[in-house]
């Protein structure tokens, strides 16, 4: 599990990697609200991308940082998002939080 | 419809074991020769019971988790993720979509996830006993070149 964080202008990127549970899930929130606290963006970027595994735990993750977002009017993109991902995303309905793009589906923007 | 495989297992209820355990469980039903998004939904519903029973069953303290599976000839996996932790005192309003009973980072959607996923889930439980999780998954059966 890893979080990598990205920063151009006013965008923050964060590459997910690994397998996003309960287990997982707090170390990755952490870094993330670091990187938001820091950087103040406009928008934040979740890349999925090479995340093999996720839970509802990963959807309390999304759920939070758009609650965060909020206060601050930036908004959330989800990137690169396996079938797997996708599938859970959509169940809980997350394209109505934030910019939902499958794996493939992004033509080489938010990179 | 008989029986043709069995596995039991106990965990404690570490964080750890939600990897642990549905990595053992996808292997197990891997027999079924189940596809790709199979193996994922069931992975995901195995996640869901295990990070339950540690989250909300134990939150006091590590308990035991005790998880069967079986599978069947007519291609189907049947789980049992038991625990003996706080019990449920509503079922039916624990398993609505968006309910939950920690706030904050949590969604309330296991249950949900678990229903989607599986062909089938029960659950029973006892207040201060514990909680069963029943569910079960056909895996469809995959066309064979000259059987
Ligand atoms: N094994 C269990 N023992 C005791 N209570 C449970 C158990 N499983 C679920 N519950 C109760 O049912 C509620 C709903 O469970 P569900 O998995 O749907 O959502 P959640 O765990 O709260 O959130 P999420 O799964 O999205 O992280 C929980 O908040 C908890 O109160
Ligand atoms: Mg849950």
């Amino acid at each position: 599990m890893s979080v990598e964080i990205n920063v151009t202008g006013e965008v923050v990127t964060a590459y997910l990697s690994g397998e996003l549970d309960h287990h997982t899930a707090k170390e990755m929130r952490e870094s993330i609200d670091l990187a938001v606290e820091l950087n103040m963006p406009t928008l934040l970027v979740l890349d999925f991308g090479n995340i093999s595994f996720m839970d509802s735990s990963g959807i309390g993750l999304v759920m939070g940082r758009y609650r965060n977002l909020l206060k601050t009017g930036a908004q959330l993109h989800i990137a690169n998002a396996p079938p797997q991902i996708y599938k859970v995303m959509r169940l809980a309905g997350l394209e109505r939080l934030a910019k939902l793009e499958r794996k493939g589906e992004n033509n080489g923007n938010n990179q | 419809m008989e029986t043709t495989n069995k596995f039991s297992m106990t965990v404690l209820s570490r964080s750890a074991n939600e990897s642990f355990v549905r990595a053992c469980v996808a292997a197990f039903a891997a027999q079924l020769d189940p596809t790709l998004e199979e193996i994922s939904d069931i992975k995901t519903a195995v996640s869901e019971a295990i990070t339950n029973c540690i989250v909300h069953a134990y939150k006091e303290g590590a308990g035991k988790i005790y998880i069967t599976g079986e599978l069947t000839d007519n291609n189907m996996l049947r789980l049992k993720i038991r625990d003996k932790g706080c019990g449920i005192e509503n079922i039916e309003k624990a398993m609505e979509p968006l309910f939950t009973t920690v706030g904050g980072e949590r969604a309330g959607l296991g249950f949900a996830v678990m229903q989607s996923f599986m062909d089938s889930v029960r659950v029973r439980s006892v207040k201060d006993k514990g909680t069963t999780v029943s569910m079960t998954k056909k895996i469809s059966p995959r066309f064979k070149l000259n059987g």
